[in-house]
This record gives C-alpha cells, structure tokens and sequence, in this order.
C-alpha cells in the first residue's frame, strides 16, 4: 500500500486494511468452528430428552463421564494408547531426524523428506485397512509365516487389540513426529558441536549435552503433533479393534449418532478436550525450560 | 560429521516399514486371489475391470472429485486473504485470528466434526455434498495457510513499494507482481488441499448424509469380504494420484524457488 | 525544488523525525548523511510518499504533497535491495514503468534500448533478471527509475550491498549519470566517504535532526559540532581554555599549541539548542577543545621550515598504507598522541616510534567546540 496520506490517519489504515484482508477467512473459521466449539460446549451442561437437547442446565452428563466405569475405562485407554503411541513414534522418529540432519548431504534432504512424507498423503482409511490385513487371522503376516514354514496354522497377531492400535497409528503418525525434529535439528549451530568436540568431548556426550537439549523444541511439537489427534482418533480403533476397544472418538459418535444423546457426546467431546488440554499444558509445563529456546 | 552405517540401515529399514503397508497394495490388487494372503495366485488385472464396472464407483467418484476441487478451491482462497493479512499487516487481534484460523490443526478431527454436525442437525440444514465442503474447507484452510504464508513471506516488500514507484496501484500490483510471484505457491495450496481432502474420512463420512464422496464408499466397502480386492485396486489408483499431485506440487515449489532465486529449506513446512 | 518545512514525524511514541527544515536545489547531487537509526531513510520515504508525516510540509517544486500518492509523485526510487522483479527479464524490468505510457511498443522498446545504454547494460535485455550479479541490479534499477524522467531520484543506500572496488566504480558512475540526465539525485547513505565524494550538499542527520546542511569542504573544514566532526573523517581534538573574546576573535590557550587567536567563522556553532549528549562539552569556558585534521599536521623533514607554526613532537605509532603513512604523534606539553596524516613522497624515510619530530601546523585550520 503506502499512500502517503498525512497524519495519523495513516495508522488507522493500515490495521483497517489488516483486518478487512483476514475477515473472510477469520468470520469462516468464527462460524465454523467456534461457534460450533461453543454450542458443544453449551449442550454439554444441557440435557438429552428423547433425540431432543433441552434444559435445565446441569452437570450430570459430566457426572457420568467422568465417575461412570464404562466411560471411564475408555478415557484411559485412550489416553494410553496415545501416551504410549506418542512415546514410541517420537523415540523410533528421533534417530531418522537426526540421520536426514546430519548424515544427509544438504542437497538429498529435500528427497528424503518427501520419501519420507509421501505416505503421510495417501489415504489414512486406506493405510489403516491394510494394517489390519497385515496383521489379521490369515493376513499378510500369518500366511507368509505359514508359507515359509514358520507358522503351522493360521493366527491373528491383532488379539491384542492395544498392542496392534499402536502400531498402526505410530505407523500412521510417523512423518508427525519426524518432521518438527528435523526442523529443530535443522537449526543447531553446527560449529557449536565442532566446538565440542575440539575440546575433547565424546560424539555421545556431545550428543547428550548439546544437541539433544538444543532439539527439545522439535521434540515437544512432535509429541504434542503426535498425541493430540492420536486421542480423537476413530478409523484405527474401528477398524483394528473391530469395536472391542472402542476409543473416544468411538464413544462419542455413538452417543451423538447411533443413541441420539447430544448432549451426552457432547460432554465426552468436552472431557476430551480438556484432558488434552491438560496433558498438553503439563508437558509444556515440565519442558519449559527448553522452550525459550535460540529462534 | 562421520558415522557409522547404523544410523543408516536404520534409516532403511524405517523406510520399508513406512512403505510396507502401501507397497501391499499393488501386491495383491493384482493378485489373482479373493483372499489377502500369502501364497500368491496368479497375476490378474481383474480386480480392476470389476472396479472399473462398478456404477456405484463412480458416482463417488464423481462426489469426490466436486467436494476436493471446490475444497481445494475456496481453502486457498481464504488462505490467500489469510496469508496476505498475516505478512503484510499488523493490527489487533491479529494473533487471536491466526490462532483460530490454524485451530484445526490441533484439533482431534472427530470433535470439529461432531460439533460441525451438531449444528448442522440443530439449524436443519441436510447433509449432503455441501455440507462435507463446509467440513473439508474448514480443515483445509490451515494448510493452505502455512503454504502461502511462506510464500508472501518470500516477497521482498520493497518489489510492491517499487510497483508503486513507477506507477502501479493496489490491484495492478497485486495481478502483476504478487500473484505471479506467489504463484507456485497457490498450485501447491490447490494441489496439497485436494489431496488432503480426496482422503479425508471422517467428515466425508459423518458429515455427508446419502452423498457418499470416495473415502466414505470405500469404507463401506470394506465391510464386504469378496469387495475388498476390489477395493485394494482402488486404493493403488488412489495412493498413485495421491503421489503424483504431491510430486507436481513439490515440482511446483521448487521451480517457484528457481524462479526467484531464493534458498531451498527442505519441504512446505 | 524540495523543500521541508517543520516536518515531524512519530511511529507512535517515537519521535522519528523532528522538526526537520531544509531546501533541495533543482539539479544538485544531495546526500542524507548518519548513522542507523538516525531518521534520513525515513526522510527520503515521506519525498518518495511512501511514509507520511504528523505535521509540517514536504512541498515538491511548490506543491505541497499531502494527499498525493506515491505512485503520482515526480519522483522515482532505487530501493536498498534493488527490488528488481525476478519474474520479469531485464527489459521487463526496465519498462515496467512505461507501461500506460501512449507510444508504440516500437517507441517504448527503443526508449529501454537506451535506457539500458545509459546505464552500461547494452545488450542486456534479453537477460532474466534474478540471474544478474548485484551491480547490474542496481544499473538495472537505475535504468527503471530514469526511464521515466523524473524530475527527482531517490536512492536509498544504494552501494551498501556491494563490495569495494565495485562500490567505488558506482560512485563514479552516478556522478556521471547525474551530470548527463541534470535532475536532482538524493542520496542516503551511512558512509561518510560516500557522501564527501558523490556530493554538491550534504545533510548530515543525527537522531531525527539535521546537526549540519553544507557542502563537503564546509562539512569537513568547519563542522559545527564535535558529532559532525566525528562524524565525518577522523578529527584530532586537544583542551583548550578561552582566554577572551572580542567581535569577530577569539583568544584560546590550547594544550601543545599554546596561545592561538581564532576568528569567528572557526568556533563551531551547533544548529539546535538541544544539543543531544555527546556535543560539545559543558558550556563553562575550561571546558572547550580545538580541532584539527590529520591532513593538517605536517612532519618537517631535514631543511624544511614550517610555513605557520612550528612545534616539537614524538612519534608514537607508524601506519605505514603505501601511498599514504599515518603517524601517531605526541605533541610537547599534551598528554594524548594525535593522528596525522603525510603523502609518501619518494625518497623521504618513513619514521619510526619514538623519534623526534619538527611538527608545522597553522591556526587558522583549528575549529573551536565549546
């Protein structure tokens, strides 16, 4: 822009221009979604009459979710299914983000991260259906044993309903947890680790003291990436739980859709934010030390 | 930095385990057998005639591809609005905007489409192809976002304040000088968004009613035993269009990186 | 043809430019002289439209400015970073501005052709523009902006992103081209060589002021501040003590110099009254200092005899830079060595430390700071 209106006009024109330019995308989002946001939160504290949400206003939706067994068993396993999804996504993530860093000529990294993106953009249901045919009863994994010999009879490796949800998802949120250590990686000043190393410290323990601190930052946005949507997620344990171990996102659909209680789900939606929320702020909490981190 | 081949061939072997799945799907969509599973039959391509025939199909088909390009549409351009406002102004409120617009991002992608759905049943409006657009650009639109934030971040101020100089106004630079220059930007927002919403489920399936776009179909499909092969042939189609639009996308990038003159960082992020 | 009169400007509660007055002359070579930060990039912005002001008017050949848009003004820029459009080639470049101009693309072409003359780019047309060399940017944004024939050219630190040899090869280039096309050239720079060469007026600026309007022999021989002395090439001071003063002369007792009389014109006299920290000291007649140039010393060699004044000094520190050698000299009865500054003339011996030295010196090269 710059006109050369004089005065203070001109400071008002800019924030006027700034905020006419975000309108349309902002008042989008604003119907879209907070209003949305809030009205779930509204029905959270409303109650279900017949398919109907209506008053008075009261807690027992909530009540329930959080001192109901049912409920509550579910909430946990979603919260350790994510916890440890985003524990062993981060750790398996951290060594190939170091490798692409470090060990990759400035010119392949590019190629590597795409390689390493590609499957990120292929359909999710998709990726998730062929996890359960890998480790179904005579899937991929029981009939190739079975046919080199290993295997007698065929078996399902899935009977551990959590165990095969993490590796599905932690293969489903891979590229997640890679890329802001990287970008984390990425910024160290490498002549601070040849400095180290000057003085005579080990590859580990430079490692140990110097790049590992330094990437913190990458590594709290990756467990945040990571975490967050794995709580909410209904394809993996649809698909591979078959139902049995139905997670939140599970809940909340049969609440909202299947038993017409809105404000019920609405009130497992909430919890659920909120929970995240939490487990978010306490882990920032624990690494603030790490997020003033050099830009 | 000199390394052993460890880190290396566990490089490698993450690949393979990231690829595995996906590079099943050609196995045995081209598997002459009803069931996925070790022995292989022969080799067929009947899997993809009887996809090719069916009618239902392509009607999702045909769902999919009007939902993904209106997506990738109406996304980049709020994007653009989004991204221009973000880089080139300051004013109040701004942080609070930005935060809600990239919301989504963070958010579990079930509960922004359940509390979408609330609505949708309180106000009584149906659910069909517009509604699951309605989703698709709300999720979008961070994407599309973060892509073009990089590139109007990319623009040196002074090329628009130089437009001025010799005569331009706000329009006539913006249609010759920006959009030019961001350009390869917005092809990657269209192409990235039309992805990301061709392969969306959730919403395609919750939040669409009778109108079943392409993920939704395959899903129920999936229910089936004798379609699933069927299914897995779709799904390689899907998977090579997936890569190839990313692959333009990327090709997109990095020759509007030429074209400038400006540095490589390594992907949209 | 621009003149300034009173113009502040704030960015909130920064108090940018204050109070700034000046006149531009048609035709002249003028330079916005200081530090970062010192407000003259601004200053060149409000003449190009670019920002505007809180109070006070920038009047171009008489017409006040207010409300006049940039992209009308009769004025064009070369911006620091060049701005040359990448997508564009050369010629592109270069005739961007021309594009709602009436003539035929024939007229408009033969008009870049020699645009792109003018600037040394011959043959360069052709070329796409982000694969040029930071130099031909910069003709290349020269070519744009005169293309147009503006009546004024603002340049914003243009040779800062070059290095030497190619910056000293601009400033001979812009002289040049100023005198060929004769409008108006404003310069902003920080580097005070720059300025003394390219110049007919500098503006020397200090925190949204200007301490000095003059040309460069004015600005160098009698600067009316300490600042402005430090400011532009090295300045040596020593203590001194007004001893009287009378119309029109004043008595001065200066360390290693002794009794000196020094007219009016060489007592500098700062424009504002604010004087920022770090002007002359305070305003009690101990307190003042007389200053001289190195050029202004002289070391007297075997049978040479001082023209003015004449005094005893050691050598403390030898610079020895080829064509010229600086000496680190210690006048008798002063305390600190004082740089000067001697051409190296075949067959004279360079010095070394701690030698005795006749040093000449005249008083009518001393400026006096309170």
């Amino acid at each position: 822009m710059g006109q050369a209106t004089t005065k203070r006009r001109f400071a008002g024109s800019e924030a006027a221009n700034g905020l006419a330019m975000i309108s349309p995308t902002a008042i989008y989002a604003v119907l879209l979604l907070a209003a949305p946001l809030a009205t779930v939160l509204i029905y959270s504290v409303l109650t279900d009459t017949n398919g109907v949400v209506s008053g008075p206003f009261n807690l027992s939706n909530y009540a329930e979710v959080w001192s109901g067994p049912v409920y509550r068993s579910i909430m946990l396993r979603s919260l350790t299914v994510s916890l440890a999804v985003t524990l062993v996504t981060v750790l398996v993530a951290y060594p190939i983000a170091y490798f692409v860093s470090f060990h990759v000529p400035a010119s392949k990294k590019s190629l590597w991260l795409f390689l390493i993106t590609i499957p990120f953009w292929t359909s999710y249901l998709i990726r998730v259906f062929l996890w359960k045919v890998i480790l179904g009863y005579n899937g991929v994994i029981s009939s190739g044993l079975e046919s080199v010999g290993i295997l007698s009879e065929p078996m399902s490796f899935m009977t551990n309903g959590a165990a095969a949800m993490i590796v599905t998802l932690a293969h489903a949120y891979a590229p997640f947890a890679i890329l802001p250590i990287f970008v984390a990686l990425e910024k160290i000043d490498r002549s601070l680790l040849e400095a180290g190393q000057d003085l005579g410290e080990s590859r580990l323990v430079t490692f140990w003291r110097v790049t590992l601190p330094l990437s913190m930052s990458g590594v709290i946005a990756a467990v945040l990436i990571v975490f967050i949507p794995t709580v909410g997620d209904y394809v993996t344990p649809d698909l591979i739980g078959s139902g049995k171990f139905p997670m939140i996102a599970n809940m909340i659909e049969v609440q909202m859709l299947k038993v017409d209680k809105q404000a019920m789900g609405s009130a497992i939606a909430v919890s659920a934010m909120f929970i995240v929320a939490v487990v978010s702020l306490i882990f920032l909490f624990l690494n603030r030390r790490f997020l003033g981190g050099p830009r | 930095m000199k390394q052993g081949p460890g880190l290396r061939i566990y490089a490698i072997c993450y690949l393979i385990f990231l690829y595995a799945p996906i590079a099943l799907l050609p196995l045995f969509a081209f598997n002459d057998s009803k069931i996925i599973a070790f022995p292989l039959g022969g080799f067929t391509t009947n899997w993809f005639v009887v996809m090719w025939e069916d009618a239902q199909l392509f009607k999702s088909l045909q769902n999919s591809l009007i939902v993904s390009s209106s997506t990738a549409i109406f996304a980049t351009i709020f994007g653009i609005f989004a991204a221009r406002a973000s880089t080139r102004y300051r004013f109040p409120g701004k942080a609070a905007a930005l935060g809600l617009i990239m919301l989504p991002l963070v958010l579990p992608e079930m509960i922004a489409a359940m509390s979408l759905l609330v609505v949708l049943l309180a106000i009584g409006v149906p659910l069909s192809i517009f509604t699951i657009i309605l989703g698709h650009v709300l999720i979008c639109t961070p994407f599309a976002v973060a892509i073009l934030t990089s590139a109007f971040q990319s623009l040196d101020k002074s090329l628009e304040e130089a437009a001025y100089d010799l005569g331009e106004n706000a329009v006539s630079t913006f249609r010759l000088i920006i959009l030019p220059l961001v350009m390869p930007g917005v092809v990657s927002s269209l192409l990235i968004c039309f992805t990301i919403s061709l392969d969306e489920f959730i919403i395609a399936y919750f939040l669409g009613g009778t109108d079943t776009p392409l993920s939704a179909y395959i899903y129920g499909q999936f229910r089936f035993p004798a379609r699933v092969p069927a299914m897995l042939a779709l799904g390689t189609i899907l998977v090579l269009v997936s890569i190839l639009l990313l692959a333009i996308a990327e090709y997109f990038r990095r020759r509007g990186l030429a074209r400038t003159g400006a540095k490589d960082t390594g992907g949209f992020l | 043809m621009i003149e300034f009169r009173d113009v502040h400007k704030y960015y909130g509660d920064y108090h940018a430019l204050r109070g700034i007055t000046a006149t531009i002359r048609s035709g002249e070579f003028f330079s916005l002289l200081g530090p970062s930060g010192c407000g003259k990039t601004t200053l060149l912005r409000t003449i190009a439209g670019f920002e505007g002001i809180s109070s006070g008017m920038v009047l171009i050949d008489g017409k006040d400015m207010d409300g006049v848009a940039a992209n009308v003004r009769p004025t064009n820029m070369v911006f620091q970073s060049y701005a040359i459009f990448p997508h564009l080639s050369v010629e592109q470049n270069v005739g961007f501005g021309l594009r709602k101009d009436p003539r035929s693309a024939a007229d408009k072409a033969r008009a870049v052709a020699e645009a792109l003359d003018m600037v040394g780019l011959k043959g360069f047309g052709g070329r796409a523009a982000h694969a040029l060399s930071g130099g031909q940017r910069q003709r290349v944004a020269l070519a744009r902006a005169l293309i147009l024939k503006p009546k004024v050219l603002l340049l914003d630190e243009p040779l800062s992103a070059l290095d030497k040899k190619m910056r000293e090869q601009m400033q001979v280039e812009l002289i040049r081209l100023q005198r060929q096309v004769g409008i108006t050239f404003i310069l902003v720079t920080h580097d005070q060589e720059e300025a003394l060469v390219m110049s007919d007026r500098i503006a020397v600026m200090f925190d949204g002021e200007i301490a000095q309007l003059a040309d460069p022999e004015t600005l160098y021989r009698r600067p009316n501040s300490k600042k402005v002395a430090d400011f532009i090439g090295t300045m040596n001071f020593l203590p001194a003590r007004i001893v009287s003063e009378a119309a029109g002369q004043v008595e001065v007792e200066a360390q290693g110099f002794g009794a000196v009389t020094l007219t009016a014109e060489q007592c500098a006299s700062p424009v504002s009254t604010a004087s920022p920290a770090g002007t002359a000291s305070p305003a009690s007649s101990g307190g003042a200092m007389v200053g001289f140039r190195p050029e202004t010393l002289t070391i007297l060699f075997e049978g040479q005899t001082a023209q003015d004044r004449e005094t005893m000094a050691t050598v403390t520190e030898v610079v020895y830079y080829g064509d010229m050698t600086y000496y680190d000299v210690r006048l008798d009865g002063t305390d600190l060595p004082m740089r000067l500054s001697m051409r190296n003339v075949f067959g004279r011996p360079v010095l070394d430390i701690k030698t005795r030295a006749r040093v000449a010196w005249s008083p009518g090269a001393l400026v006096l700071f309170r």
